[in-house]
């Protein structure tokens, strides 16, 4: 798609917000977000936990740099749809093999140009995340708003079922070449590491292969039976979509596994693990989605400046006994992390592993490994 | 961790005066430190030697010395004040210098004073290279090779190894100065030369050169916790081999992925740690190759900066400020964010919109200057402008440039290349022309590719440029068939115009319409600009700090309130001429009227003003400074009133224009302004009020010029008609020199007739300052220049009391002032200037509006001059506010302007009719010649208690030279001088050395200066034939820094100044104290 074809973004509430098509043509339907990260537009349309969102860029200029398969954190855009203001006309880096149009025309995603994002994203934050449809097929806007009424909620979805893989696989690469400073092999023994994939980022296997794990990665559904099976030195849970109450097999699992083995959560692993432990989750009004949310470690009081992208939050009060909040976000007081030292478990809702976003949390990987080493 | 409760004073070093390379920004950073560290409850003391800043307002601290910043006399004032701590970040180089010297002369450890914002071992590490260079490669970070040299041999040697082009910097100067490229041996040997004469360690660097690559800068905090943040990424447009203060940059950085910025991030970390900075800002800037991502850490800074104001401005995140509260133990995490209020500072903006910086350069007036820019920093001041896209910004920021630049257009090209070949030779030389070379290279067909390749500009900018110019060139195609289009296409059209960035000025151009025609139809059409916030977080939070920037979007966050409200306009990007002393009134006038109960709303576009802090007015509206933006602001904001006259020529320039469209323009009404430019009304009222004034004509061409001569004789003064700083003003001796001077005039304003006023020779000039309610005038301050007349006030010393004038004068310098306020009707401030010869005073000029001298004045007399101006343009009466007579000023207050040769090579020093000067000293004594010596030690010229003095004057002042050189003789100085003057002065009985002239044969005056036997110079102008001589000399002086007078009255003045520091040391004293 080329030119000015225009196109249209119909929120549930009946607002609409024109602009220019790029991408694939066609209509799309998802959850509305936006996102502040200033850069890494293709990490984050290739992270699994945007499956079904239509993600709005806050940086104005999106796509300069082109895409390179290099950056990708799955093997396929998760992203319903992207909506930006103003979407590069050339490509402008040593690294980009492709346009972002290009890229995304090719794994049929449908976006939206200049529209006024800001405009967009004051509305999302007064009025919450909300159902969207956006369409660059010259639709119809009433049509498009009955579709964006029409799509599926969010709420009490389980959407890990549809990202997770579908068989157990190996995972070796390590951390890339352009990152010299975060290969830090300890030079421990190698750990087996299972890491259930609720649809896991590719980084955060990296960040655990460049720590000498062996890395199995094992589908969303696995009983906790199988992964004692497979021996695992730990067990990671990876972030991914939607609800995290309604994955109730992955809660199951967990509740059986946790104690037995040192854990690690992240994201909606994070949520799950809670949930596992007995504390509740909530739907956030809109998010966090960004690479600049500031989180205050209880352990030292060390701020640590940290990727963002979750919908629904652990209450922080329904923390039971022997569980407690290890990491808070200042911004909003929102629980961002849990420990439970008798169990050997511990999570965060945020992104150490970044891609995109700052290296701040490194260390919770390394906090990890020496959890291994102490329980093996 | 809480505040610290063991130290209870902290002394602030403020920057001095205004030089290239250190400006204003250090103002901004001084009153953030000073607000917020007495806010916290600490006694705050502050030493800055510049008059016209913000910072020395008595009110901002609680003991303000305006002194020179010296060891010796910041000695006196830790003896007086006995500070806890001192906080050397937040002044520049120049602070963190004399910080340096502080600790090393023991100074700190004997009164037991702590440095606070800045570790000593980590100001060591950053400021000396080769410690710099050897702590990143421990931590791993990667530099660029280099070697640090002493000699010129040395230097050979070491460029064998790294090869052509080599950068060469010196070390311990600011602003790169010193320091250039070398393409190969000619240039490298004379580069190195100057080097090591300008470092003050005679030490430079040769560096492997990254020219070409991409250059980056991150902002970033630290503090005790290893709470690390990065404020801001900002990329240069301009390659590397362009100092950053020279280049054009845009933030946020947009051509860099994730992985190669956070690789940046992460190394920034490093640095910081590698340094030591334990609290505070700094910046760290990088190249990178384009070609393979390739990163080296180019330098760092540990304290805050001019891109660190900058980043401030881009993000909302006040650096200084924060740098402060971090230097008195609090945490990021403790420190709450202004601007949302309920989140903490410990976090990253986030930004959603563009900010394109642009530099400002003056090299017009410097004629014969190198304008190639490199490694040492040349413009004089900058403009930033915000926009929701890069090319909407670019747009903003050219015209807010105020040069007269419409935006990325085809009106850049003025003068066209010889042919393409020339072009693309032209495109590789980075020079203050580049942007109307890339836009010729546009439209003569070359490629983004290929232009790229010549100015090392990344084509992502370079396709945004192009898409100003296409839409541009769509407008004209349209304009030429306007009738045909409808209003929907119309309005099309527009849209995506303003959505761009492009002025009204372009577009009516284009559609060959007037420009207000223009924006009635845009309007109607319903395109109108609406506001945004900087809210540092792209809207993620809700911002309560009504900052805003306008765009053409859907939405519109302005919400202004019904408050009575006054609007004061800013003076733009700094230039000679037209500096922070205008801020400083903006800024005063802020606070005077909200103390009245004003809701302020200020419209400025440079960032490194205090005027352009979130908190100095109710609201900020990051505009530029024309018709169309001011007037887009007072359609939504409908204000009381308008104030024109604190910001410059720029508002005033803009004043008829907004009077045109009912404006309601406070203060003086702008028939007057226009009756003080214009020179045959106001010739008219002169004669009608009795006053003596030069002759004078106005000239539209060069038969008229020569008629007006005729008349009344030469020399005569020729100057352009509204402008500032005396651009292209010169004194013409003969028909040929008249000619030359009046076709530079007519370059300068075109359009406008040039003024040709008699020129008073040999007369004293007096600049008076003064305020007026409508009804009445009250002087504030009389100035008597030091210089004799034919120089610019901007760059002559003054000192107030005058001190040769009589009372008898003095009187009827007052009544004229008067006379002229009255029938101005003056409400606010007007400046005066005088000249007096032979017992006649004549008015030479009225401004009826703020001058350069207004804080001098200020700070003089301890009376708030500005306030007053302000609140009488408010509708308060003189009596009303207590102002109804002169004040009494106690001891004498000097001025002294600063020059900004050293960075000018091959620059006339001659001071003349043009402005020059950069900034500006103070030095205040119960004596005049102590007040004047202070004077001279602030601007950094070093009087010589003893030694050898060389003269060398015109045959007109030799009999005045007569008495230096006696004064001299008896202080035991040796005396050299150029034949002519040793004869004379051998003939009244001196004992003289004759030295022959820079070009002569046998021991020169560039030799005696060049092996330290003088050092004192005393130099009258000789005429056109010695200008070579004189300009080695001068050149000479600078490099040695030797002290050099060029007019007789100066001299004596120092003469006086010396023997009066040989009497008696020079002691110090605050403002407060003294205005007791």
């Amino acid at each position: 798609m080329n030119g000015n074809t225009p196109a249209l973004l119909a929120l549930e509430d009946g607002t609409l917000w024109p602009g220019v098509g790029f991408g694939a043509t066609g209509v799309t339907t998802g959850e509305i977000v936006f996102n502040t990260s200033l850069s890494g537009y293709q990490e984050i349309l290739t992270d699994p936990s945007y499956h079904s969102q239509i993600i709005t860029m806050t940086m104005p200029h999106i796509g300069n740099y082109g895409c390179t398969p290099e950056d990708d954190e799955s093997d396929r855009v998760w992203a319903a749809g992207l909506v930006v203001r103003s979407v590069s006309p050339i490509v402008s880096n040593w690294r980009a093999n492709q346009s972002l149009p290009d890229y995304l025309a090719e794994r049929g995603i449908v976006a939206i140009t200049d529209v006024d994002t800001r405009a967009l994203v004051r509305h999302i934050r007064t009025h919450g995340a909300m159902r969207s449809a956006l369409a660059n097929d010259n639709p119809d806007p009433a049509e498009l708003v009955a579709l964006a009424r029409r799509s599926r909620d969010m709420n009490g979805l389980d959407l890990a079922k549809e990202v997770t893989c579908t068989e157990p696989y190996e995972w070796t690469e390590g951390m890339a070449w352009w990152e010299p400073n975060r290969q830090s092999s300890t030079g421990n023994r190698q750990y087996h590491v299972v890491a259930y994939d609720f649809g896991v980022k590719r980084n955060i296997l990296r960040q655990l292969a460049s720590r000498n794990c062996r890395i199995t990665v094992v589908p969303a559904t696995i009983t906790a039976v199988q992964v004692m099976e497979l021996a695992p030195d730990g067990i990671f849970l990876s972030n991914g979509p939607g609800d995290p109450a309604a994955v109730t097999y992955a809660i199951d699992a967990v509740a059986e596994l946790v104690g037995q083995k040192p854990m690690f959560g992240i994201c909606l692993g994070h949520q799950i693990l809670a949930l596992a432990l007995g504390a509740e989750t909530y739907k956030l009004k809109f998010g966090h989605r960004g690479g600049n949310q500031p989180v205050q470690v209880a352990e030292h009081k060390g701020v640590q400046i940290s990727s963002h992208n979750h919908g629904f939050a652990v209450d922080a009060t329904t923390l039971p006994l022997g569980v407690s909040m290890s990491h808070v976000n200042l911004n909003d007081a929102c629980c961002e992390g849990l420990v439970a030292p008798e169990k050997n478990a511990f999570s965060v809702q945020y992104h150490p592993e970044s891609s995109p976003g700052p290296h701040d949390s490194d260390e919770l990987f390394d906090k990890f490994i020496a959890m291994m080493a102490e329980n093996s | 961790m809480p505040k610290r409760t063991d130290i209870h004073s902290i002394l602030i070093l403020g920057s001095g005066p205004i030089v290239i390379g250190q400006a204003c920004e250090f103002d901004y950073s001084g009153v953030q430190a000073c607000k917020v560290l007495r806010r916290e409850g600490y006694r705050v003391i502050l030493v800055n030697s510049n008059p016209a800043t913000i910072m020395t307002d008595p009110d901002l601290a609680d003991a303000t010395y305006v002194e020179p910043l010296t060891v010796e006399l910041v000695e006196k004032v830790i003896i007086a004040e006995r500070p806890d701590a001192i906080l050397p970040t937040v002044g520049g180089q120049t602070a963190l210098n004399l910080a340096v010297q502080l600790v090393e002369t023991g100074i700190m450890e004997k009164y037991g004073i702590e440095l606070i914002g800045a570790d000593w071992d980590a100001i060591r590490i950053a400021e000396d290279r080769s410690r710099f260079k050897l702590a990143m490669i421990e931590a791993g970070v990667p530099v660029p090779q280099s070697h640090f040299v002493y000699t010129l041999e040395g230097a050979l040697e070491i460029i064998e190894e790294i090869g052509y082009p080599a950068l060469i910097r010196a070390s311990f100067t600011m602003g790169g100065s010193g320091g250039g490229v070398a393409y190969g041996p000619d240039d490298f040997k004379a580069v190195v030369e100057h080097g090591l004469r300008e470092s003050p360690v005679n030490e430079v660097l040769i560096e492997r050169s990254l020219i070409g690559w991409k250059e980056y800068e991150l902002e970033v905090m630290r503090d005790k916790a290893n709470n690390f943040v990065v404020v801001c990424s900002i990329e240069n447009i301009d390659p590397m081999g362009v100092h950053t203060g020279d280049s054009i940059t845009v933030a946020p950085a947009m051509t860099l992925t994730d992985k190669e910025y956070q690789y940046q991030r992460d190394l920034a970390k490093k640095v910081m740690e590698a340094v030591g900075v334990e609290t505070g800002g700094s910046n760290v800037q990088f190249a990178v190759n384009p070609d393979n991502g390739e990163v080296i850490v180019i330098e760092m800074n540990p304290r805050v900066s001019r891109s660190s104001a900058l980043a401030s401005k881009a993000t909302g995140f006040p650096i200084a400020k924060i740098a402060a509260l971090l230097a008195v133990g609090y945490t990021l995490d403790e420190i709450p964010n202004d601007i949302t209020k309920e989140t903490p500072a410990s976090f990253e903006p986030s930004i959603d919109y563009s900010v394109v910086k642009i530099p400002r350069w003056n090299f017009e007036k410097f004629p014969g200057v190198d304008p190639t820019l490199g490694p040492q920093m040349k413009s004089v001041g900058e403009v930033m402008a915000i926009g929701r896209t890069f090319p909407e910004a670019l747009n903003k920021a050219l015209r807010g440039l105020d040069i007269g630049l419409p935006g990325f257009s085809q009106a850049l090209v003025v003068k066209k290349s010889k042919d393409s070949v020339a072009l693309q030779k032209a495109l590789q030389i980075p020079t203050a022309q580049r942007m109307a070379l890339v836009v010729e290279a546009m439209l003569d067909d070359m490629s983004d590719e290929e232009i790229a390749d010549a100015t090392g500009f990344d084509p992502w900018f370079l396709i945004h440029m192009r898409q100003i110019l296409e839409l541009e060139q769509e407008l004209e195609r349209a304009g030429a068939r306007l009738a045909e289009l409808s209003d929907a296409e119309r309005e099309f059209l527009l849209r995506r115009a303003k959505r761009l960035g492009i002025s009204d000025v372009m577009i009516a151009t284009a559609w060959g319409m007037d420009e207000m025609a223009l924006r009635q139809l845009r309007k109607k059409l319903g395109v109108v600009a609406g506001y945004y916030r900087v809210d540092t977080c792209a809207a993620e939070f809700e911002a309560n700090t009504p900052y805003l920037y306008s765009t053409y979007e859907q939405g519109d966050e302005a919400y202004p309130t019904d408050r009575k409200k006054v609007v004061i306009l800013g003076g733009g990007p700094n230039r000679i001429g037209q500096g922070i002393e205008f801020d400083y009134c903006c800024v005063q006038s802020c606070w005077a009227l909200a103390e009245m109960g004003f809701e302020t709303i200020m419209i400025n576009c440079n960032p490194e003003t205090v005027s352009t802090d979130y908190d100095t007015a109710d609201r900020l509206y990051f505009e530029p400074l024309t018709l169309e933006d001011v007037l887009n602001v007072i359609d939504l904001e409908q204000p009381e009133g308008v104030i024109v006259q604190f910001g410059g020529q720029t508002p005033i320039n803009l004043t008829a224009g907004l009077a045109a469209q009912g404006v309601p323009i406070w203060g003086t009404p702008p028939d007057s302004i226009d009756l003080a430019e214009d020179r045959g009304r106001f010739g008219e009222l002169l004669r009608s009020l009795d006053i003596d004034h030069p002759q004078w004509g106005m000239a539209y061409s060069i038969d008229e010029a020569r008629e007006i001569v005729k008349r009344i004789g030469y020399p005569v003064l020729v100057r352009p008609s509204f402008v500032l700083g005396g651009r292209a003003m010169a004194i013409a001796y003969d028909d040929e020199s008249l000619i030359r001077f009046l076709g530079e005039a007519a370059q300068v304003s075109p359009g406008n007739p040039v003024l040709i006023d008699q020129f008073i020779e040999d007369a004293f000039e007096v600049d008076v300052d003064a305020v007026g309610d409508g009804e009445n005038v009250v002087v504030a301050g009389v100035m008597q220049h030091i210089e004799e007349a034919g120089v610019h006030s901007g760059d002559s010393a003054c000192v107030l009391p005058p001190y040769k004038i009589s009372l008898f004068h003095m009187s009827i310098i007052g009544d004229y002032t008067e006379k002229l306020g009255k029938a101005l009707r003056v409400r606010g401030l007007m400046n005066v200037q005088f000249a007096i010869k032979d017992d006649v005073v004549y008015v030479i000029e009225v401004n009826p509006r703020a001058s350069r001298t207004v804080p001098f004045v200020s700070k003089a007399t301890g009376v708030p001059v500005a306030r007053y101006a302000a609140q009488a343009q408010a509708g308060k009466t003189l009596t009303e506010l207590g102002f109804t007579k002169t004040p009494e000023v106690d001891g004498f207050f000097v001025k002294e302007a600063v020059l900004p040769f050293n960075k000018f090579p091959g620059a006339d020093i001659r001071l003349s009719p043009e402005m020059r000067s950069t900034g500006e000293v103070m030095g205040h004594a119960s004596h005049f010649a102590h007040a004047f010596a202070k004077a001279q030690l602030a601007a950094g010229t070093i009087l010589p208690m003893s030694g050898g003095a060389l003269l060398t004057v015109n045959d007109y002042d030799k009999s005045a030279a007569l008495k230096l050189g006696r004064d001299l003789q008896r202080m035991g100085f040796d005396l050299y001088a150029t034949a002519g003057t040793a004869v004379f002065l051998q003939r009244a009985g001196l004992s003289v050395t004759a030295v022959a002239k820079a070009f002569g044969s046998g021991v020169t005056t560039v030799d005696v200066i060049s092996d330290g036997t003088v050092n004192l110079i005393v130099n009258t102008p000789l005429g056109q034939q010695a200008y070579d001589d004189q300009q080695a000399m001068y050149a000479a002086a600078i490099r040695h820094g030797v002290p050099l007078m060029t007019t007789l009255s100066a001299a004596q003045a120092a003469v006086n100044g010396i023997k009066a520091m040989r009497d008696k040391d020079l002691t110090v004293r605050s403002l407060q104290r003294h205005h007791q």
